[in-house]
């Protein structure tokens, strides 16, 4: 079984955002940066799927120099191969995924992972991007997944509740917290990694369709009151979000 | 100027967020001078449609077919590309659901055009769309502009106003979308429905415990103030990970970002990333028994208190404000 896992390298979820001189990123200094939370879990997928049915992974991340590191921890973790499709400029989910389609679509793969989000812009999209510039069917925000006979049942989340879907591979799939426990890299693993090459070669460049325009923090929130210390402050505060908030 | 508002339904029904989605699609109509169309999509849609006309769409465009039941990816996204190419659309909306974020990708590809995802404002400026989305799980916002000719927005739930229903009926069309086995590449098969309580995502009111709580054997103290106010369950990720709590309720920057008018977090510190994912909320009512915990940061109402002694109290004054029991 071949298998492609798609990562990001991310901002650090405890990183404080600070917006950079150009008003439309974060002040990048101090920032310390990690493998994107969710596409840990679509790593773990695709080892467990590899260990299963054979085959291997191969780990692709659009980026810059800085994206080997990230390749590197995939390494470690055991995947087979790592590609930097390499591109210093920012470029827009779409331009993104449709420079990943391209490289993807020679390695001809029979599952395509991604994380359901990157957790820097939130834009949850590249996945089912890909998915559809490569004509294929996918799944996203999968919490469960089996394969068998060429074919996938994946369980998705929704809104208070679950859909069960039905794929024939090849087939994309977007990784949700809940899929499975990351594994953490061996230290064999890890000093394996080390000598492991990453190929590189350039992105294809396509322009972005959306454009920041301006980036803010949001208005910052007053510490509002303390009611109380105890069960007595209880009528107040039903009292304040009954009359005062009226949103009881 | 046409814009088109998917409108999202269930097994028959509408969700919330079709009716934001339809006075969104309208409000954008009127300030660009253009005109606002729903699509419904479903089996057995078309007696629904009318009710749109409430919340501003004048007529609606139902596909209905008992294929479509379920939802599916790549089917739906036949449609709607159909749809916007019938009828030139430049502008589509839809909620940042589960089923939008899947399925508007798809459509924007198919349509060669650019998705800002999760929109929690739009405004119009010089005629052209500026719509503002949290990023970093909403430790920053940004400001962007779609250049592509056909745009694409989702708008995250719960955050822009429905406006009161006026009761007026939309006029719905039935129409015709050529569809083959081969564009039921992706196709939902079951649908699970979990508990009663609505979703963290769709919730007016969220009760979320965390750690502070001590055993999963002490939620009922927070499914019983959740109940009392017809509130969602949320958790933080501590609890989540600890198995007390199911994934699905876990609020912050790798669970669920929420935006309700009342979050109450009982015996939840208040993390960074909690908060990245609960601090939009229109009103923060925090319960901790440390006066340093930075949840009370936020909060507009904190008590600094012992949760299993202020929960009960809490849920028993509101019982009687609300004339339960
Ligand atoms: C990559 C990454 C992603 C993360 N994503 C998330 C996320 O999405 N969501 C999330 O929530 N966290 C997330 N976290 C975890 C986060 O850092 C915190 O560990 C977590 O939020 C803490 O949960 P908690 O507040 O329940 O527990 P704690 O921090 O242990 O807080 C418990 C609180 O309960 C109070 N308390 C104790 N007993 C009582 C009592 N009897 N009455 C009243 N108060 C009491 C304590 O004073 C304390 O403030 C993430 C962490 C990482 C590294
Ligand atoms: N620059 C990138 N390189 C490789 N994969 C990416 C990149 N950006 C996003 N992805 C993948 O797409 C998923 C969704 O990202 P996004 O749409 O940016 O939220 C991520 O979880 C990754 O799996």
């Amino acid at each position: 079984m071949k298998i492609v896992v798609c990562i990001n390298h991310v901002p650090d979820t405890e990183t404080r955002v600070t917006i950079a001189q150009d008003g439309k990123t974060i002040d990048k200094t101090k920032v310390n940066y990690i493998l994107n939370p969710y596409d840990e879990f679509a790593i773990e997928e695709c080892l467990r799927l590899k260990e299963k049915f054979g085959g291997n992974v191969i780990a692709i991340s659009l980026g810059g120099d800085a994206h080997k590191e990230t390749l590197r921890k995939a390494l470690a973790m055991g995947v087979d191969r790592a590609i930097l499709l390499r591109d210093d400029s920012t470029r827009d989910s779409f331009a993104v995924a449709k420079a990943l389609a391209e490289a993807i679509k020679d390695l001809a793969p029979d599952i395509i992972f991604f994380g359901k989000q990157s957790i820097d812009y939130d834009d949850a999209q590249v996945g089912t991007l890909v998915a559809e510039m490569l004509a294929l069917p996918s799944v996203s925000v999968v919490v469960k997944l089996e394969i068998t006979d060429g074919k996938a049942t994946a369980q998705r989340e929704i809104e208070g509740g679950h859909e069960i879907v039905e794929v024939s591979l090849p087939a994309v799939f977007t990784a949700q917290k809940g899929l499975n426990e990351p594994r953490y890299p061996s230290l064999r693993g890890i000093m394996a990694a080390k000598s492991k090459p990453i190929e590189e070669r350039p992105a294809l460049s396509v322009s972005s369709k959306v454009e920041v325009l301006a980036m803010r923090k949001p208005p910052a929130k007053s510490p509002g009151r303390i009611v109380g210390a105890d069960a007595s402050a209880v009528p107040e505060l039903v009292r304040l979000l009954h009359e005062e908030a009226k949103v009881v | 100027m046409k814009i088109l508002a998917f409108v999202e339904q269930r097994e028959g029904k509408f969700r919330k967020s079709a009716f934001e989605v339809s006075r969104t699609a309208r409000n954008l109509a009127d300030q660009l001078g253009g005109d606002s169309v729903g699509v419904v999509v479903g089996s057995a849609v078309e007696a629904i449609g009318e009710e749109l006309g409430g919340f501003g769409i004048e007529r609606v465009l139902a596909v209905d077919d008992p294929r479509l039941r379920q939802y599916s990816s790549t089917a739906y996204a036949r449609i709607v590309e159909a749809i916007a190419r019938r009828e030139e659309a430049e502008i589509l909306l839809a909620a940042a659901s589960a089923m939008g974020k899947d399925l508007m990708p798809r459509v924007a590809v198919k349509l060669d055009a650019g998705v800002a995802m999760d929109c929690t404002s739009l405004r119009v400026e010089n005629g052209e769309v500026i719509a503002t989305r949290p990023v970093y799980a909403g430790k920053a916002l940004v400001d962007v502009r779609i250049n592509s000719r056909v745009k694409v927005f989702t708008l995250r739930p719960n955050v822009f106003t429905a406006g009161v229903n006026n009761g007026k009926r939309a006029r719905v069309e039935n129409v015709a979308v050529e569809l083959g086995d081969s564009d039921f590449g992706s196709r939902v098969k079951e649908l699970h429905r979990a508990s009663g309580r609505p979703d963290v995502t769709e919730a007016q009111i969220i009760v979320s415990g965390g750690r502070g709580l001590k055993g999963p054997e002490n939620f009922h103290l927070i499914e019983e103030l959740a109940d009392v106010l017809g509130a969602a369950v949320g958790a933080s990720r501590a609890v989540v990970d600890a198995g007390w709590r199911p994934h699905d309720e876990q609020v912050g920057q790798t669970g669920k970002t929420v935006s309700p008018t009342l979050y109450i977090a009982c015996g939840i510190s208040g993390a960074v990333q909690h908060l990245a994912g609960m601090s939009s909320s229109r009103y923060i009512v925090a319960i901790n028994k440390d006066k340093e915990a930075p949840i009370f940061q936020v909060a507009d109402y904190g008590i600094v208190g012992d949760v299993f002694e202020i929960l009960p109290a809490l849920t028993k004054e509101l019982k009687n404000l609300l004339g339960k029991e």
